[in-house]
């Protein structure tokens, strides 16, 4: 459980995350939008496939890496991102609510 | 009281609610004007709506662009289907990320509730490739899940690294 935390917490991590989910990529592909090396690179796959958030296959000389099946797929998770995006924004819409309501003064709606 | 609900309608829908303290003109208006949108429709902290297109008319146009300012970005796209003014609008939506997610069907009821209103919306549960696509992009984006809720659901687990 720390571990997944511990490998969310990174935001080169979650971007890694961003690009697996498009598809699988291998250490070099996902090293290029990234201005760190390979080596940094592998650390990172290292951490997040330990959380159990990616996995490998071995393909030759190459190892593509793509999302765990269970990895990031929980229902759960997504409605407590969906959750905290509505909140944000409904909190912001109160905001434009009051102000309509000051600029049309006694206009009723 | 708890300003926002939101749950599972069996496995094809998420319903959510959420009272304002406005009539439900206002309330819809903000739904469908761009002028509106762009003040609220932003998720992140940081992040803002360069390009606001909303025809509220059926097969009225929706286009919602997304900017943190910092050269990130991406786009939703749709259509409305059904508009009774004030009080329902029905709507279709992707996102873009880049590749289009299937359509999310969006209904949203906007009821009088003492002075207010009482917004009933009901929308497609992603499948899990979308989800799993849009969790990992939100977190790229700056939506962070949250950990406390994750905790819990984590927490059957028998052992901790």
């Amino acid at each position: 459980m720390d571990a997944t935390f511990a490998a969310l917490a990174d935001p080169t991590r979650r971007a890694i995350l961003a690009r697996l989910a498009s598809g699988e990529a291998t250490v070099m592909e996902l090293a290029d939008p990234f201005e760190i090396s390979q080596p940094a690179i592998s650390r990172h796959l290292k951490v997040l496939e330990k959380a159990g958030l990616i996995s490998r296959r071995i393909e030759g000389s190459k190892h593509p890496c793509r999302l765990a099946k269970d990895g990031l797929d929980n229902i759960d998770e997504f409605l407590a991102m969906l959750r905290q995006a509505l909140t944000k924004n409904y909190d912001r819409l109160d905001q434009v609510l009051a102000n309509m309501k000051t600029n049309t003064g006694d206009k009723s709606l | 009281m708890t300003p926002l609900t939101l749950k599972t309608e069996g496995d094809l829908y998420i319903v959510v609610t959420r009272h304002f303290a406005a009539p439900p003109e206002a309330v819809y208006r903000a739904h469908t004007e761009p002028s509106l949108l762009q003040q609220w429709l932003l998720g992140p902290d940081g992040w803002n709506m360069p390009v606001c297109i909303s025809e509220p008319k059926p097969h009225g146009k929706i286009r919602f662009e997304w900017s943190n300012g910092k050269g990130g970005g991406f786009f939703l796209t749709g259509e409305y289907l059904e508009l009774e003014p004030y009080r329902r609008l029905v709507h279709v939506e992707r996102m873009h990320l880049p590749d289009p997610t299937p359509d999310n069907h969006v209904e949203s009821r906007f009821e009088p509730h003492g002075t207010g209103t009482l917004m009933t919306m009901r929308m497609t549960l992603p499948d899990s490739q979308t989800r799993k696509q849009m969790l990992a992009t939100g977190m790229e984006h700056g939506m962070e899940i949250s950990y406390a809720r994750l905790e819990n659901v984590l927490s059957a687990a028998p052992t901790r690294s």
